[in-house]
Protein backbone atom coordinates (compact mmCIF):
# COMPACT_ATOMS: atom_id res chain seq x y z
CA UNK A 1 0.00 0.00 0.00
CA UNK A 2 1.73 3.67 -1.16
CA UNK A 3 0.17 6.48 1.41
CA UNK A 4 0.65 10.36 0.60
CA UNK A 5 0.14 12.46 3.87
CA UNK A 6 0.10 16.38 3.59
CA UNK A 7 2.11 16.48 1.20
CA UNK A 8 3.50 20.12 -0.32
CA UNK A 9 5.81 20.56 -3.72
CA UNK A 10 7.75 23.94 -3.78
CA UNK A 11 8.95 25.02 -7.08
CA UNK A 12 11.04 27.56 -7.45
CA UNK A 13 8.72 30.30 -5.12
CA UNK A 14 6.01 28.69 -6.68
CA UNK A 15 3.56 26.09 -4.25
CA UNK A 16 2.57 23.74 -6.80
CA UNK A 17 0.04 22.04 -4.18
CA UNK A 18 0.18 21.91 -0.44
CA UNK A 19 -2.11 19.49 2.28
CA UNK A 20 -2.08 16.60 -0.89
CA UNK A 21 -3.34 13.01 0.97
CA UNK A 22 -4.05 9.71 -1.45
CA UNK A 23 -4.13 5.94 -0.83
CA UNK A 24 -3.10 3.85 -3.57
CA UNK A 25 -4.42 -0.53 -2.25
CA UNK A 26 -3.41 -3.84 -4.94
CA UNK A 27 -5.47 -3.42 -7.95
CA UNK A 28 -6.01 0.15 -7.42
CA UNK A 29 -5.10 3.13 -10.55
CA UNK A 30 -4.38 6.58 -9.18
CA UNK A 31 -4.83 8.90 -12.21
CA UNK A 32 -3.50 12.08 -11.26
CA UNK A 33 -5.15 15.10 -13.04
CA UNK A 34 -4.38 19.03 -13.64
CA UNK A 35 -3.58 21.54 -15.70
CA UNK A 36 -0.19 21.96 -17.46
CA UNK A 37 1.99 23.05 -14.76
CA UNK A 38 0.12 21.90 -11.64
CA UNK A 39 2.62 19.77 -10.48
CA UNK A 40 1.64 15.64 -11.53
CA UNK A 41 4.94 14.95 -12.62
CA UNK A 42 6.92 16.65 -9.71
CA UNK A 43 4.66 14.61 -8.17
CA UNK A 44 5.50 11.40 -9.27
CA UNK A 45 9.32 12.12 -8.73
CA UNK A 46 8.39 12.66 -5.51
CA UNK A 47 6.39 9.52 -5.14
CA UNK A 48 9.30 7.98 -6.91
CA UNK A 49 11.97 9.22 -4.46
CA UNK A 50 13.60 11.46 -7.00
CA UNK A 51 12.29 14.77 -5.55
CA UNK A 52 11.87 15.13 -1.72
CA UNK A 53 8.41 16.98 -0.47
CA UNK A 54 8.59 20.06 1.01
CA UNK A 55 6.36 18.76 3.29
CA UNK A 56 4.84 15.80 4.35
CA UNK A 57 5.76 12.26 3.50
CA UNK A 58 5.30 9.04 1.30
CA UNK A 59 4.72 5.58 2.94
CA UNK A 60 5.02 2.49 1.23
CA UNK A 61 3.14 -0.52 3.30
CA UNK A 62 3.37 2.33 6.00
CA UNK A 63 6.93 3.34 6.65
CA UNK A 64 8.74 6.19 4.68
CA UNK A 65 9.98 5.44 1.34
CA UNK A 66 13.43 6.86 2.36
CA UNK A 67 13.74 4.15 4.99
CA UNK A 68 12.93 1.48 2.82
CA UNK A 69 14.58 2.43 -0.09
CA UNK A 70 16.33 -0.41 -1.36
CA UNK A 71 13.04 -2.62 -0.90
CA UNK A 72 10.75 0.03 -2.19
CA UNK A 73 13.00 0.45 -5.50
CA UNK A 74 13.02 -3.18 -5.97
CA UNK A 75 9.05 -3.31 -6.15
CA UNK A 76 8.74 -0.05 -8.36
CA UNK A 77 9.02 0.81 -11.90
CA UNK A 78 9.21 4.65 -13.22
CA UNK A 79 7.78 5.88 -16.69
CA UNK A 80 9.21 9.26 -16.94
CA UNK A 81 9.02 11.34 -19.69
CA UNK A 82 12.74 10.36 -21.42
CA UNK A 83 12.50 7.23 -22.50
CA UNK A 84 16.07 5.34 -20.62
CA UNK A 85 16.41 3.98 -24.09
CA UNK A 86 19.98 4.50 -25.48
CA UNK A 87 20.40 4.92 -28.62
CA UNK A 88 23.37 3.35 -29.48
CA UNK A 89 22.64 0.04 -27.81
CA UNK A 90 20.04 -2.28 -29.29
CA UNK A 91 16.53 -2.61 -28.07
CA UNK A 92 17.28 -6.06 -26.47
CA UNK A 93 20.88 -4.42 -25.20
CA UNK A 94 18.77 -1.84 -23.64
CA UNK A 95 16.19 -4.01 -21.67
CA UNK A 96 18.68 -6.65 -20.78
CA UNK A 97 20.90 -4.10 -18.84
CA UNK A 98 17.33 -2.43 -17.03
CA UNK A 99 15.96 -5.93 -16.19
CA UNK A 100 19.76 -6.43 -14.63
CA UNK A 101 20.10 -2.78 -12.74
CA UNK A 102 16.53 -3.98 -11.12
CA UNK A 103 17.86 -6.99 -10.04
CA UNK A 104 15.74 -9.39 -11.78
CA UNK A 105 17.65 -10.75 -14.79
CA UNK A 106 15.29 -12.43 -17.45
CA UNK A 107 16.45 -14.43 -20.20
CA UNK A 108 16.50 -13.73 -24.67
CA UNK A 109 13.12 -15.21 -24.80
CA UNK A 110 11.55 -13.53 -21.80
CA UNK A 111 12.79 -10.14 -23.03
CA UNK A 112 11.28 -10.30 -27.08
CA UNK A 113 8.16 -11.86 -25.46
CA UNK A 114 7.95 -8.64 -23.89
CA UNK A 115 9.04 -6.54 -26.93
CA UNK A 116 6.72 -8.87 -29.21
CA UNK A 117 3.80 -8.45 -26.76
CA UNK A 118 3.88 -4.12 -27.99
CA UNK A 119 4.65 -5.33 -31.40
CA UNK A 120 8.24 -4.40 -31.84
CA UNK A 121 9.29 -8.32 -32.23
CA UNK A 122 10.99 -7.84 -35.03
CA UNK A 123 13.41 -4.97 -33.49
CA UNK A 124 14.92 -6.93 -31.09
CA UNK A 125 18.32 -6.65 -32.75
CA UNK A 126 18.14 -3.22 -33.73
CA UNK A 127 20.08 -0.26 -32.53
CA UNK A 128 17.68 1.99 -30.62
CA UNK A 129 18.66 4.98 -32.76
CA UNK A 130 16.86 3.62 -35.97
CA UNK A 131 13.70 3.32 -33.80
CA UNK A 132 10.98 6.13 -33.78
CA UNK A 133 10.03 8.53 -30.64
CA UNK A 134 6.76 6.19 -30.20
CA UNK A 135 8.91 2.97 -30.59
CA UNK A 136 11.31 3.87 -28.24
CA UNK A 137 8.43 4.66 -25.45
CA UNK A 138 7.33 0.96 -26.59
CA UNK A 139 10.70 -0.52 -25.76
CA UNK A 140 10.52 1.51 -22.38
CA UNK A 141 6.88 0.32 -21.90
CA UNK A 142 8.51 -3.36 -22.49
CA UNK A 143 10.81 -2.74 -19.58
CA UNK A 144 7.75 -2.15 -17.32
CA UNK A 145 6.43 -5.26 -18.00
CA UNK A 146 10.17 -7.34 -17.97
CA UNK A 147 11.45 -5.92 -14.40
CA UNK A 148 7.93 -7.44 -12.72
CA UNK A 149 7.28 -4.14 -10.00
CA UNK A 150 4.21 -4.12 -7.93
CA UNK A 151 3.67 -0.50 -8.52
CA UNK A 152 4.14 1.51 -11.87
CA UNK A 153 4.65 5.00 -11.63
CA UNK A 154 3.55 6.36 -15.34
CA UNK A 155 4.05 9.66 -16.11
CA UNK A 156 2.21 10.61 -19.43
CA UNK A 157 2.27 7.07 -20.77
CA UNK A 158 0.15 7.43 -23.60
CA UNK A 159 1.80 10.25 -25.82
CA UNK A 160 3.10 9.73 -28.78
CA UNK A 161 1.47 6.33 -29.66
CA UNK A 162 -0.79 4.88 -31.95
CA UNK A 163 -4.33 4.20 -31.82
CA UNK A 164 -3.77 0.22 -31.42
CA UNK A 165 -0.95 1.06 -28.70
CA UNK A 166 -3.44 3.20 -26.82
CA UNK A 167 -5.22 0.12 -26.34
CA UNK A 168 -2.56 -1.87 -25.73
CA UNK A 169 -1.13 -0.13 -22.92
CA UNK A 170 -4.63 0.66 -21.37
CA UNK A 171 -4.94 -2.93 -21.22
CA UNK A 172 -1.59 -4.23 -19.58
CA UNK A 173 -2.23 -1.82 -16.88
CA UNK A 174 -5.70 -3.61 -16.52
CA UNK A 175 -3.60 -6.87 -16.52
CA UNK A 176 -1.20 -5.52 -13.93
CA UNK A 177 -3.88 -4.58 -11.50
CA UNK A 178 -5.52 -7.91 -12.14
CA UNK A 179 -2.69 -9.31 -10.78
CA UNK A 180 -2.79 -7.27 -7.61
CA UNK A 181 -0.38 -4.28 -9.31
CA UNK A 182 -0.99 -0.63 -8.11
CA UNK A 183 -0.53 2.08 -10.70
CA UNK A 184 -0.12 5.82 -10.53
CA UNK A 185 -1.21 7.41 -13.61
CA UNK A 186 -0.70 10.99 -15.55
CA UNK A 187 -2.30 11.63 -18.65
CA UNK A 188 -4.42 14.23 -20.61
CA UNK A 189 -6.31 11.24 -22.29
CA UNK A 190 -8.98 10.03 -21.22
CA UNK A 191 -8.59 6.50 -19.79
CA UNK A 192 -10.71 3.30 -20.12
CA UNK A 193 -9.52 0.36 -18.07
CA UNK A 194 -12.08 -2.65 -17.99
CA UNK A 195 -13.03 -3.95 -14.66
CA UNK A 196 -11.00 -0.57 -13.17
CA UNK A 197 -12.77 2.35 -11.85
CA UNK A 198 -10.06 4.85 -11.78
CA UNK A 199 -9.64 6.92 -8.26
CA UNK A 200 -9.21 10.43 -9.83
CA UNK A 201 -6.16 12.63 -7.69
CA UNK A 202 -7.02 16.59 -9.07
CA UNK A 203 -4.06 18.45 -8.30
CA UNK A 204 -4.75 22.51 -7.53
CA UNK A 205 -3.02 25.28 -6.10
CA UNK B 1 25.76 -10.48 -4.85
CA UNK B 2 23.78 -8.73 -6.67
CA UNK B 3 26.07 -5.57 -6.32
CA UNK B 4 28.73 -7.41 -7.58
CA UNK B 5 26.29 -8.29 -10.86
CA UNK B 6 24.91 -4.66 -11.15
CA UNK B 7 28.50 -2.82 -11.16
CA UNK B 8 29.14 -5.93 -14.09
CA UNK B 9 26.46 -5.69 -15.68
CA UNK B 10 27.23 -1.51 -16.08
CA UNK B 11 30.51 -2.33 -17.03
CA UNK B 12 29.49 -4.40 -19.76
CA UNK B 13 26.89 -1.42 -21.11
CA UNK B 14 29.52 1.07 -20.76
CA UNK B 15 32.20 -0.92 -22.52
CA UNK B 16 29.86 -1.68 -25.33
CA UNK B 17 28.96 2.06 -25.45
CA UNK B 18 32.53 2.74 -25.83
CA UNK B 19 32.99 0.62 -28.67
CA UNK B 20 30.02 1.76 -30.48
CA UNK B 21 31.22 5.35 -30.53
CA UNK B 22 35.10 4.89 -30.42
CA UNK B 23 35.11 8.47 -32.00
CA UNK B 24 34.82 9.92 -28.19
CA UNK B 25 37.77 7.79 -26.89
CA UNK B 26 39.88 8.14 -29.91
CA UNK B 27 39.32 12.20 -29.37
CA UNK B 28 40.38 12.28 -26.20
CA UNK B 29 43.62 9.80 -27.03
CA UNK B 30 44.89 12.36 -29.82
CA UNK B 31 44.15 15.26 -27.54
CA UNK B 32 46.06 13.90 -25.44
CA UNK B 33 49.49 13.63 -28.01
CA UNK B 34 48.13 16.64 -29.84
CA UNK B 35 48.76 18.56 -26.62
CA UNK B 36 52.05 16.87 -25.50
CA UNK B 37 53.74 17.49 -28.59
CA UNK B 38 53.02 21.44 -28.69
CA UNK B 39 55.68 21.95 -25.97
CA UNK B 40 58.67 20.98 -27.97
CA UNK B 41 57.07 23.31 -31.14
CA UNK B 42 57.11 26.18 -28.09
CA UNK B 43 59.99 25.90 -26.37
CA UNK B 44 62.75 24.29 -29.10
CA UNK B 45 64.45 21.13 -29.81
CA UNK B 46 67.06 21.49 -27.05
CA UNK B 47 67.18 18.28 -25.85
CA UNK B 48 68.22 18.57 -22.24
CA UNK B 49 65.04 20.89 -21.54
CA UNK B 50 63.11 18.80 -23.12
CA UNK B 51 64.30 15.74 -20.76
CA UNK B 52 64.09 17.62 -17.95
CA UNK B 53 60.26 18.71 -18.49
CA UNK B 54 59.19 15.35 -20.48
CA UNK B 55 57.47 14.16 -17.50
CA UNK B 56 55.73 17.04 -16.29
CA UNK B 57 54.38 17.43 -19.54
CA UNK B 58 53.01 13.86 -20.66
CA UNK B 59 51.09 14.50 -16.71
CA UNK B 60 50.06 18.38 -17.90
CA UNK B 61 48.57 16.75 -20.80
CA UNK B 62 47.24 13.49 -19.07
CA UNK B 63 45.22 15.88 -16.90
CA UNK B 64 44.10 18.02 -19.32
CA UNK B 65 42.82 14.65 -21.79
CA UNK B 66 40.82 13.84 -18.67
CA UNK B 67 39.44 16.69 -18.24
CA UNK B 68 37.92 16.78 -21.15
CA UNK B 69 36.56 13.74 -21.17
CA UNK B 70 34.78 14.45 -17.89
CA UNK B 71 31.66 16.12 -20.01
CA UNK B 72 30.48 12.08 -21.15
CA UNK B 73 30.27 10.74 -17.66
CA UNK B 74 26.99 11.18 -16.77
CA UNK B 75 25.75 13.92 -19.25
CA UNK B 76 24.26 11.26 -21.66
CA UNK B 77 22.64 9.43 -18.68
CA UNK B 78 21.32 12.52 -17.57
CA UNK B 79 19.40 13.42 -21.18
CA UNK B 80 18.28 9.93 -21.81
CA UNK B 81 17.04 9.38 -18.45
CA UNK B 82 18.93 6.60 -18.18
CA UNK B 83 20.32 8.67 -14.95
CA UNK B 84 16.94 8.68 -13.49
CA UNK B 85 16.70 4.57 -14.05
CA UNK B 86 20.28 4.34 -12.44
CA UNK B 87 19.21 6.27 -9.13
CA UNK B 88 15.94 4.08 -8.79
CA UNK B 89 17.31 1.21 -9.24
CA UNK B 90 17.19 -0.95 -5.73
CA UNK B 91 21.29 -1.05 -5.60
CA UNK B 92 23.18 1.32 -3.70
CA UNK B 93 24.15 4.44 -5.26
CA UNK B 94 28.00 4.10 -4.25
CA UNK B 95 27.93 0.79 -5.79
CA UNK B 96 26.64 1.75 -9.69
CA UNK B 97 28.76 5.32 -9.14
CA UNK B 98 31.94 3.46 -8.55
CA UNK B 99 30.56 1.08 -11.84
CA UNK B 100 30.77 4.14 -13.59
CA UNK B 101 33.90 5.86 -12.64
CA UNK B 102 35.72 2.73 -13.10
CA UNK B 103 34.53 2.22 -16.85
CA UNK B 104 35.14 5.46 -17.46
CA UNK B 105 38.77 5.17 -16.17
CA UNK B 106 39.20 2.07 -18.27
CA UNK B 107 37.70 3.87 -21.51
CA UNK B 108 39.65 7.36 -20.91
CA UNK B 109 42.45 6.76 -18.35
CA UNK B 110 44.03 3.45 -19.55
CA UNK B 111 43.97 4.55 -23.25
CA UNK B 112 46.62 7.38 -21.87
CA UNK B 113 48.83 4.91 -19.83
CA UNK B 114 49.32 3.08 -22.51
CA UNK B 115 50.26 5.98 -25.13
CA UNK B 116 52.36 7.48 -22.48
CA UNK B 117 55.67 5.90 -22.91
CA UNK B 118 55.55 6.85 -26.67
CA UNK B 119 55.82 10.11 -25.75
CA UNK B 120 58.03 9.96 -22.96
CA UNK B 121 60.53 8.40 -25.59
CA UNK B 122 59.87 11.32 -27.77
CA UNK B 123 61.16 13.20 -24.79
CA UNK B 124 64.30 11.19 -23.92
CA UNK B 125 63.20 9.57 -20.65
CA UNK B 126 65.46 7.26 -19.75
CA UNK B 127 63.67 3.59 -19.67
CA UNK B 128 63.71 3.71 -15.54
CA UNK B 129 61.94 6.59 -15.78
CA UNK B 130 59.65 5.64 -17.92
CA UNK B 131 58.44 2.69 -15.54
CA UNK B 132 57.79 5.44 -13.29
CA UNK B 133 55.81 7.29 -15.65
CA UNK B 134 53.27 4.62 -16.39
CA UNK B 135 53.21 3.71 -12.88
CA UNK B 136 52.46 7.30 -12.00
CA UNK B 137 49.85 7.09 -14.43
CA UNK B 138 48.67 3.93 -13.38
CA UNK B 139 48.15 5.06 -9.37
CA UNK B 140 46.96 9.32 -10.79
CA UNK B 141 44.63 8.43 -13.97
CA UNK B 142 41.65 7.61 -11.50
CA UNK B 143 42.25 9.48 -9.20
CA UNK B 144 41.80 12.51 -11.88
CA UNK B 145 38.40 10.35 -12.96
CA UNK B 146 37.37 10.17 -8.94
CA UNK B 147 37.49 13.84 -8.78
CA UNK B 148 36.79 14.66 -11.97
CA UNK B 149 33.07 12.81 -11.42
CA UNK B 150 32.38 14.87 -8.56
CA UNK B 151 32.60 17.60 -10.66
CA UNK B 152 31.28 16.18 -13.36
CA UNK B 153 28.04 15.18 -11.21
CA UNK B 154 27.88 18.92 -10.07
CA UNK B 155 26.92 20.72 -13.52
CA UNK B 156 24.93 17.94 -14.48
CA UNK B 157 22.09 20.25 -15.97
CA UNK B 158 23.46 23.72 -15.93
CA UNK B 159 24.65 25.80 -18.98
CA UNK B 160 28.33 25.95 -19.22
CA UNK B 161 29.00 23.37 -17.48
CA UNK B 162 31.82 22.51 -19.50
CA UNK B 163 34.14 25.71 -18.30
CA UNK B 164 32.67 25.33 -15.04
CA UNK B 165 33.74 21.90 -14.28
CA UNK B 166 37.57 22.91 -15.65
CA UNK B 167 37.61 25.63 -12.98
CA UNK B 168 36.38 23.56 -10.28
CA UNK B 169 38.07 20.11 -11.08
CA UNK B 170 41.87 21.48 -12.14
CA UNK B 171 42.74 23.23 -8.91
CA UNK B 172 42.02 19.63 -7.01
CA UNK B 173 44.09 18.11 -9.61
CA UNK B 174 46.87 19.74 -8.24
CA UNK B 175 48.67 17.31 -5.39
CA UNK B 176 48.15 14.48 -8.48
CA UNK B 177 50.28 16.35 -10.66
CA UNK B 178 52.61 17.43 -7.97
CA UNK B 179 53.21 13.75 -7.13
CA UNK B 180 53.46 12.32 -10.64
CA UNK B 181 54.98 14.70 -11.93
CA UNK B 182 56.91 14.46 -8.79
CA UNK B 183 58.22 10.74 -8.84
CA UNK B 184 59.18 10.88 -12.52
CA UNK B 185 61.80 13.97 -12.02
CA UNK B 186 62.82 12.00 -8.83
CA UNK B 187 63.74 9.09 -11.16
CA UNK B 188 65.16 10.91 -13.48
CA UNK B 189 67.97 12.65 -10.63
CA UNK B 190 68.22 9.29 -9.33
CA UNK B 191 66.89 10.49 -6.18
CA UNK B 192 64.13 7.47 -6.90
CA UNK B 193 60.18 7.86 -7.09
CA UNK B 194 59.36 5.64 -3.91
CA UNK B 195 57.90 9.05 -1.79
CA UNK B 196 55.62 10.65 -4.46
CA UNK B 197 54.14 7.04 -5.41
CA UNK B 198 53.62 6.39 -1.86
CA UNK B 199 51.97 9.15 -1.48
CA UNK B 200 50.08 9.25 -5.02
CA UNK B 201 48.86 5.49 -3.68
CA UNK B 202 47.33 7.40 -0.50
CA UNK B 203 45.50 10.06 -2.23
CA UNK B 204 44.07 7.28 -4.74
CA UNK B 205 42.48 5.18 -1.76
CA UNK B 206 41.21 8.38 -0.38
CA UNK B 207 39.79 9.44 -3.06
CA UNK B 208 38.18 5.78 -4.05
CA UNK B 209 36.93 5.90 -0.22
CA UNK B 210 35.15 9.37 -0.45
CA UNK B 211 34.27 10.74 -3.67
CA UNK B 212 31.65 8.08 -4.73
CA UNK B 213 29.41 9.34 -1.70
CA UNK B 214 30.26 12.79 -2.95
CA UNK B 215 29.35 12.25 -6.18
CA UNK B 216 26.22 10.80 -4.90
CA UNK B 217 25.18 13.40 -3.02
CA UNK B 218 25.98 16.09 -6.03
CA UNK B 219 23.87 13.74 -8.39
CA UNK B 220 20.87 13.53 -6.09
CA UNK B 221 20.48 17.57 -6.09
CA UNK B 222 21.75 17.62 -9.81
CA UNK B 223 18.72 15.21 -10.21
CA UNK B 224 16.13 16.99 -8.44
Amino acid sequence: MLEGKDLACVRGERTLFSHLNFILREGELLLVQGANGSGKTSLLRMVCGLLAPEFGDILWRGEKIGAVREGYHAEMAYFGHAPAVKEDLTAFENLDFACRLAGNPQGRDEVEGALGHLGLGHCLNLPAKSLSQGQRRRVALARMLLVKARLWILDEPLTALDQAALQLVQSLIGEHLQQGGMALLTTHQPVAIAGVEPRILKLTP
Amino acid sequence: MSMLQTVLALLRRELTLAMRRRGDVLTVLFFFVIVASLFPLGVGPDAKLLRLMGGGVVWVAALLAAMLSLGRLFANDYADGTLEQLVLSPAPPVVWITGKILAHWLVSGVPLILMAPVLGVQYGLSSEALGVLVFSLLLGTPVLSLIGAVGAALTLGLRGGGVLVSLLVLPLYIPVLIFGAGAVDGAMAGLGAEAHLSLLGSILILAFLLTPWAVSAALRISIE
